[in-house]
């Protein structure tokens, strides 16, 4: 009777690997990738569903990449790359160019005096900014408001958007499929002709998202205050928004070098989605994106975390109901472990079976959520493997952390049942198809892949790596990372309001 | 030396040329790329098959063979609305028992084992005027899913252990409404719009989800759960007429039920005045200018999507341009006046700026909407609106399941199944006489509320400045037999 169960599950197991070759094996038909003279890469897939088309420009550069005192620079250049060329977004743009040159000479001038430690003189601090902010109205009367997003948007472009995080910048939208040659040009001249107008106007913007994602939200500074606390010397430790004064200080001459540093081909991948021939499409896109000059890859090696050998704590007063969080450092997403580790989050996390859902919403009833992930802040160098739970209104953090430990140890002591197993490996191939019909995500996963494993085909692999995992890995890696020593703990304490109090201030 | 003068003339004859033709310089390159476009071709996006049972449900069928998946989901007319104002937060526990409660044959946890370990999922949801019950899963897998499907739809059995955990959730969801500013934004919004005690408007608290009992979830299934309540869509890589056969075999014999009453719903926008919510631990103001918009069946719709577009919508709208790219006062502004199929929507203008330019951020706002009288929308600003939305047309419906949805969605409000071609064509007649009057009719400064959720004592000038205020105490009421907090 084992026999038997045991041989339709080999069974079950060929045809499903079989499935996946095939379903390899007919996308790569129609998927092109070609890496041009001066190293940009395209990935092009056909996908003829309806005459629409998703691009994916990924840039291998995040948040930790911003230099010293300058947090925040990446996610700017982000901002700006929406500002125009010299082409576009600009009345005159050989006048635009000395003004702002005087711009951020002014600038430049006015900061020394502001930073002065010793001898500053107020009067000419006002001064000096007078002169920068009259220089910066001058440059603003060549400007035309826009015009980058507003002919995107005026020839049809859907969701228009960008994202910085700690590993990548990348940019995106959908157009109509007999805008590909516009596409093609404008996405190019950007990363071309790139022009910081509307620079110090833009870094307040910047200011108002940072006081909305993070100083006036308690899981924001909940989420950077533990981040900070659990890497001290990887560049992880540094928020993508930035930090205050950073922000207060860093210039569109900044922004200028770091675009030049790391918007280079051999750091870029751009995908394409829809209702293009690869044979037509590519020579359009080498076209224009052939034109950015090639540049030497930069270093890309950031400080390594050394080994934590205490638990680190962090506890937030907040005037918001209690959460906690805590996450383990595992090594980056080439180890070759990854695939465990994804295969522990699914088990710990996905839907009403996961270990931690039946365990503290379900059986112990002390929490509203309970979940694991990785990927915490980023996966291009070593992170962190999270936990978090939300307990429910008279529980506490502690009995989270003795909820979530309990779970984490029957990782470490016992297997995982045969079931759950074949559960993880068939929702990660169903999760592999259900993503394939959809030209945007597709776009994505596709440029990431190739960005982060310089082949796309691993996002096929990435499921066969999955399919390998056994009980005893989840073992062998639940017992290397998640222990005391090597841990991390964020709290949101609720504090009581105080009638008189004066302002506890948002800003950490 | 000759060849150098030759240039130097020929450059000078290049330049006079130049300066002769600045009236008329060439177009920019991205105009000359867009003049040598080529067409979009034709496109006919797969129409879901109709089939109206005799027993009044609807059903959709959209085949789709690009992946072996079949997904579908049911609508259900009777939503979070239509529950009593002593029960509010029903639905939303009705919905959740609704799928971990199980059916009569199977416990909820049973269902789950059998469904994640096929990658499939049944789930339903809650909503202000339907629920939902719908699934996701491989085609290998369609029958077996189906059944549960269908099992939940006839035969759910609301476990009283799971109507404990999901009242615990919500409990839970009550005590934190207040953590987060944006989400206190968006719930007083809609009660200063709608009038606090609307329906829309109305939230949970700890007493009504108190006394939320089996027997009333129970009741509610036997209310509102009828075919000719439903509408089902099925969107996959199935055959249309197996598929058909199917259905009717497994619905054809559902009884109909009653005819449901026409909710009588009162919109009761506040009075004007600056509404503070006061949260010590910000130092953003989310700011709303707010009103009562109107119906998708008003004549007017087009000419206020034109509008929206151009004053508030993406990129190229004044309020983003004005507020966020020259000002720098905002990372999100925005908005314009809000339609719904059934019921007006929400005229509100929003924008987030710290707390030391809130006064500045309305009147920011406030100049807009004057200047929408001195300098109403130019032909160049409504023209680029259209364009906007005429040339991403296709992106409503480029995906088969869109089309569905679509369909569904003007099958439940009976709206002509022809309504996005009839929307298309209506967006391209507008004209800025059109856009002038919806701007007229509905951009009143003196006669919005609003709202601020922000630190007072941080603010540029306070609110007072500009009119009178009304506190707003968000405290959550306690539970039963328990005493406030504070």
């Amino acid at each position: 009777m084992k026999r038997r169960i045991l041989q339709s599950l080999a069974v079950a197991f060929l045809l499903s690997t079989l499935a996946a070759a095939q379903n390899l094996a007919s996308f790569e038909k129609n998927t092109t990738v070609k890496k041009l003279p001066n190293g940009l890469t395209v990935v092009i897939h056909e996908r003829p569903e309806a005459p629409v088309f998703s691009f994916f420009t990924h840039v291998d550069a995040g948040s930790t990449q911003d230099p010293l005192a300058k947090t925040g620079l990446a996610h700017m250049f982000e901002h700006m790359a929406f500002k125009g060329t010299d082409k576009i977004g600009t009345k005159d743009y050989a006048k635009e160019k000395l003004t702002l040159e005087k711009v951020e000479k002014l600038y430049a001038a006015y900061i020394v005096e502001r930073d002065k430690r010793i001898d500053r003189d107020d009067k000419k601090v006002a001064e000096l900014e007078k002169a920068w902010k009259d220089a910066v109205k001058e440059a603003d009367q060549y400007v035309v408001n826009n015009q980058f997003g507003l002919i995107v948007e005026s020839q049809g472009g859907e969701g228009m958007n960008a994202f910085t995080n700690y590993d990548e910048t990348a940019y995106h939208y959908a157009f109509p499929s007999n805008r590909l040659e516009l596409w093609a040009y404008l996405e190019s001249e950007r990363f071309l002709h790139p022009v910081m107008r509307q620079f110090y106007d833009e870094r307040n913007v910047v200011i108002e998202e940072r006081r909305m994602r993070t100083d006036s939200n308690p899981i924001g500074r909940l989420v950077e205050q533990f981040t900070t606390a659990a890497f001290q010397a990887s560049q992880y430790h540094r928020p993508t928004i930035g930090w205050i004064s950073d922000l207060n200080t860093f210039s569109a001459t900044d922004a200028e070098n770091f675009f030049h540093e790391y918007y280079i081909p051999s750091n870029m991948v751009v995908a394409v989605v829809g209702d293009v021939k690869a044979s037509e499409a590519m020579p359009v896109i080498e076209k224009y994106f052939g034109r950015i000059p090639s540049a030497p890859k930069p270093d890309e090696r950031i400080t390594d975390e050394p080994p934590q050998n205490s638990e680190r704590r962090v506890a937030l007063q907040q005037l918001a109901q209690p959460l906690y969080i805590e996450g383990y450092h595992r090594p980056d997403y080439l180890s070759k472990d990854d695939a465990v580790y994804d295969a522990i989050t699914d088990l710990m996390s996905n839907g009403r079976t996961s270990r931690l859902y039946r365990a503290l919403v379900r059986d112990k009833q002390i929490a509203s959520i309970a979940a694991g992930f990785t990927g915490m802040p980023g996966i291009k160098y070593p992170h962190l493997f999270a936990f978090y739970a939300v307990p429910l209104p008279g529980h506490t953090t502690q009995e989270m952390a003795e909820a979530i430990h309990a779970e984490i140890e029957r990782l470490k002591t016992e297997d995982i049942t045969d079931q759950e197993l074949e559960m993880i490996k068939t929702r990660a191939k169903a999760d592999l198809i259900r993503g394939l019909a959809d030209n945007t995500g597709l776009a994505q996963q596709l440029a990431i892949y190739q960005a982060r494993y310089d082949n796309w085909r691993e996002l096929f692999g990435s499921v066969d790596r999955i399919e390998k995992v056994t009980k005893a890995d989840i073992r062998r890696v639940a017992n290397q990372t998640f222990v005391p020593a090597n841990r991390t703990v964020g709290v949101i304490e609720t504090e009581k309001p105080k009638a008189a109090a004066a302002t506890q201030g948002g800003a950490q | 030396m000759k060849r150098a003068l030759l240039l130097t003339s020929l450059f000078t004859i290049l330049t006079i040329a130049l300066s002769a033709q600045v009236p008329s310089l060439p177009d920019p390159e991205w105009q000359q790329i867009v003049k040598h476009m080529p067409q979009l071709p034709a496109f006919h996006p797969p129409e879901p098959k109709r089939i109206a049972l005799p027993n009044g449900m609807i059903i959709f069928l959209q085949e789709d063979h690009e992946l072996p998946l079949i997904d579908g989901i049911a609508r259900i007319r009777g939503g979070s609305r239509d529950e009593p104002a002593n029960k509010a937060g029903l639905v939303e526990i009705y919905s959740e028992v609704w799928r971990t409660g199980g059916t009569k044959a199977q416990t909820g946890d049973q269902l789950d084992d059998f469904l994640e370990i096929r990658a499939a999922k049944v789930e339903t949801g809650p909503g202000a005027d339907s629920t939902t019950v719908g699934w996701s899963c491989l085609k290998e897998n369609f029958n077996d899913v189906f059944n549960i499907f269908l099992d939940l739809l006839q035969h759910p059995e609301f476990r009283p252990d799971k109507l404990d955990i999901a009242q615990k959730g919500l409990f839970d969801a009550i005590s934190r409404r207040n953590d987060d500013p944006g989400a206190i934004t968006q719930r007083e919004a809609v009660k200063l719009a709608y009038g606090k005690d609307n329906p829309y408007a109305r939230v949970p608290e700890y007493a009504t989800v108190a006394a939320i009992t089996r027997q009333d979830l129970i009741q509610w299934h036997d209310t509102y759960v009828h075919p000719n309540n439903i509408i089902l869509g099925i969107v996959g890589d199935f055959d249309s007429a197996v598929l058909e056969a199917k259905l009717r075999q497994a619905f054809g014999s559902w009884a109909k039920g009653p005819k449901l009453p026409q909710p009588n719903i009162q919109f009761t926008p506040a009075k004007s005045a600056y509404y503070l919510v006061t949260k010590e631990d910000v130092n953003q103001s989310n700011i709303r200018l707010l009103g009562l918009g109107t119906t998708k069946r008003d004549p007017d719709y087009y000419a206020i999507e034109v509008f929206n577009e151009a004053f508030g919508g993406g990129f190229s709208s004044r309020l983003f341009r004005d507020l966020r790219t020259t000002k720098g006062l905002a990372y999100s502004v925005g908005g314009g006046i809000g339609t719904r199929f059934d019921h007006p929507g929400i005229l509100q203008l929003g924008i987030g700026t710290k707390s030391q330019t809130t006064v500045e951020a309305i009147q920011g706002l406030y100049e807009e909407m004057d200047d929408l009288k001195t300098h109403p929308l130019t032909d160049e600003e409504i023209n680029r609106a259209k364009d906007s939305i005429l040339n991403s047309f296709v992106f409503n419906f480029d995906t088969p399941e869109k089309v569905l949805r679509e369909r569904m969605g003007y099958e439940f409000y009976g709206y002509p199944l022809d309504f996005l071609e009839r929307y298309r064509t209506g967006v391209e007649k507008v004209q800025s006489a059109d856009v002038a009057r919806v701007a007229a009719k509905y951009m009143h400064k003196d006669q919005m509320p609003v709202l601020v959720v922000g630190n007072p004592a941080e603010f540029d000038k306070p609110l007072s400045s500009l009119g009178p205020v009304i506190n707003v105490d968000i405290s959550v009421p306690p539970p039963p037999g328990e005493k406030a907090e504070r």
